[in-house]
């Protein structure tokens, strides 16, 4: 029974112009009640703070704990 | 991160303290205070820095006891009639006599509460009879000012690590098994004393917006505490009595009334009008509003157009900023304006929390439970409504008696099969090639709890929920699949919230009465105070399946009067209205 690989809008954004994992922040990666955050290396070669499961309590310590202003959350689409 | 590793490491300390939201903090604190040589782990799922129910803050304490509004024993005759009567007081009293000191330490770190003109702690009304609710102005800052006693007491802190199973031996506690949510890596904590403080089993039920982790609770918090001391044989208290909360509909928050009804705020109908007298959660407070829901007169709604400007704006301020600070992006999304309509709400799923209601681990006045060395405090624990301050207070009580405790016992031995065992059945998912993922198995439980246990309870169908569960659980077994630690933690979930579906069923089918309003409403039978003015208390039978016993009620410490007894009951609007004095 293979796997799907099914969208889904994500509701933590991350501004890659503001964020400073490049620098080794993993400060919304660390405090994330869900630890559904990650960094990935872009194309650029530079990194970025993303939301890598979509499984969000938009609870809001990212947003709240992130040093450069860089993570919004938003609501998920299911219920906003 | 998240690939799976091999490992295991084994370490030893004197008390392990499981969960650091609430009460874990709160226990880890009062036990080094009271034995600094002891050496005591704080371990967390998530990082303590922002874990539990309270993550970003609380809008204030809905429970305190502060002397010149309210008295102990005013506060233990309340709860016991919100409770319907079943209730060990001595907890409730306890409580209640000893939260004031809490929330004096509390304010020596940092946490203000808010003071009127004189100085005076500025406490309002939202229960049915007395006085209790402390608003916080500064309640998003929870967290970071226990966090700062924490370090500054030394406690050893250990993030992203998962319990799993508890270690019993010599007919106590021995330790905790535990994986690392991003390497899958075992951690087996050899302790002398458990404190358990892990939350409510808050996705058990599915939200009707479909969205799997927006709970009421804190999704992180999925039940963990009641499967550990379940497979441990600690006995459960009243898993029948469901947490059902009315909240914002499709938003997670509560519409808040505990906020806005001391401000001038009220539950309505459709219609506009008031059918409640009383806006604190109570099972019959959820059954008067299931009925107008149910009744033609819904949707439901909080009311808040009647007010002023300026006291539209202050409730603004509280309810956007703390405890769920998405809320104001809702009603903007929405184009939802307090001063124009009203807010509709609806009924949560349902879950486990004696926060707000009365099921969980049994303990007793001490935070102990049923296995000696093992504690339990806050929303998994049985103290019915204690909330935020009675996890704090009750935190308070584990740590202290623990402390104690340690003193008089060495490492309990046990059997070193129980960690294979364990390996085994967690790394099961790991070792297929492909298979249902957890999110799925997760999905369909919750789902049939919603179809078949939701109240009102209907026996036929509770009866096809057990059997779907078993269909559930065969495929969870042979079948879930997982590609790397983060998965394998949800894999880890899913099979808790099992364990607690099956809970909530095989409790639900043992109570033939109905009690706590909507919250154990079966429909095929009356309340039967004969027969069940009693505890049920819920095992792991020799066959691994729910047991069941009844156990007494202890005598009261204060007296309900015949006349005050339901006074719960007397909610609705119109009704004639007995409230003890």
């Amino acid at each position: 029974m293979p796997l799907a690989q099914t969208a889904t809008t994500v509701p933590v954004v991350v501004n890659d112009d503001l964020c400073i994992a490049d620098k080794g922040c993993t400060a919304c990666v660390d405090v994330c009640p869900l630890d559904v955050l990650r960094i990935v290396e872009k194309d650029d070669g530079k990194k970025t703070a993303y939301m890598k499961y979509d499984e969000c309590w938009y609870c809001m310590p990212c947003e709240a704990d992130c040093p450069t202003d860089a993570v919004t959350v938003n609501l998920p689409y299911l219920l906003k | 991160m998240d690939e799976i590793l091999d490992g295991l490491t084994q370490i030893d300390c004197d008390i392990l303290i499981i969960g650091g939201g609430t009460a874990g903090p709160m226990a880890a604190l009062k036990a080094k205070r009271k034995n600094p040589e002891a050496n005591v782990v704080l371990l967390d799922k998530a990082n303590v820095k922002r874990s539990g129910a309270i993550s970003m803050g609380m809008d204030g304490l809905n429970n305190s006891v502060i002397p010149g509004y309210a008295t102990p024993e005013q506060y233990t005759k309340e709860i016991t009639i919100a409770n319907d009567g079943i209730c060990d007081q001595a907890a409730v009293y306890r409580y209640a006599q000893e939260c004031y000191g809490i929330i004096q330490e509390l304010d020596s770190f940092g946490i203000r509460f808010q003071k009127d003109q004189n100085g005076e702690y500025d406490v309002k009304k939202v229960h049915h009879i007395g006085t209790y609710v402390l608003p916080m102005p500064n309640g998003d800052t929870v967290k970071k000012a226990l966090y700062r006693q924490l370090r500054k007491a030394r406690i050893n802190i250990i993030n992203r690590f998962m319990a799993t199973r508890l270690l019993t031996g010599e007919g106590r506690v021995a330790g905790a098994i535990c994986v690392n949510t991003r390497s899958a890596e075992f951690l087996v904590v050899r302790a002398k004393a458990v404190i358990m403080g892990l939350g409510a089993a808050g996705r058990l039920g599915l939200p009707t917006s479909g969205y799997l982790y927006g709970t009421y609770e804190n999704a992180s918090n999925s039940g963990e505490g009641y499967a550990m001391a379940y497979h441990a044989g600690a006995g459960l208290a009243n898993l029948e009595c469901y947490q059902i909360n009315p909240l914002i509909k499709d938003y997670n928050g509560p519409a808040c009334a505990y906020v806005a009804g001391p401000m001038g705020g009220y539950t309505a109908n459709a219609q506009g009008e008031r059918f409640i007298e009383c806006d604190y959660w109570s099972g019959q407070m959820m059954q008067e509003f299931f009925d107008e829901l149910q009744g033609g007169k819904g949707p439901v709604y909080l009311k808040l157009n009647h007010l002023a400007e300026e006291t539209i704006a202050e409730i603004e301020r509280v309810l956007h900023i703390v405890e769920r600070p998405t809320r104001g992006h809702f009603h903007e999304g929405r184009g939802t304006d307090y001063r124009k309509q009203m807010i509709e709400m609806h009924i949560s799923e349902i879950g486990f929390c004696s926060g707000h209601s009365a099921s969980g681990v049994f303990v007793d006045e001490h935070a102990r439970t049923t296995i000696p060395g093992l504690y339990a405090a806050g929303d998994m624990a049985n103290v019915p409504h204690n909330y935020m301050l009675g996890a704090f207070t009750n935190g308070a009580f584990a740590g202290m008696d623990a402390a104690d405790y340690i003193a008089d016992v060495d490492y309990a031995s046990f059997d070193m099969g129980e960690i294979d065992a364990e390996r085994t059945r967690v790394m099961a998912p790991t070792k297929r090639d492909d298979g249902i993922p957890p999110n799925q198995i997760e999905y369909k439980t919750r789902r049939l709890v919603n179809d078949y246990l939701q109240p009102p309870k209907v026996t036929a169908k509770m009866e096809l929920a057990q059997k779907r569960f078993e269909e559930v659980r065969d495929d969870m077994e042979s079948g879930m699949y997982v590609r790397d630690a983060h998965e394998l933690m949800r894999s880890l979930e899913a099979s808790t919230i099992l364990d607690c579906a099956d809970m909530a069923a095989a409790a639900s089918m043992y109570r033939t009465e109905s009690r706590w309003g909507l919250y154990h409403n079966r429909v095929e039978y009356e309340r039967d105070d004969e027969n069940w003015f009693c505890h049920t208390i819920l095992t792991k039978g020799e066959d691994g399946k729910p047991a069941h016993k009844k156990q007494d009620v202890k005598p009261y410490i204060v007296e309900i009067a015949e006349d005050e007894r339901d006074a719960y009951y007397k909610q609705r609007v119109g009704a004639s209205s007995v409230a003890a004095e």
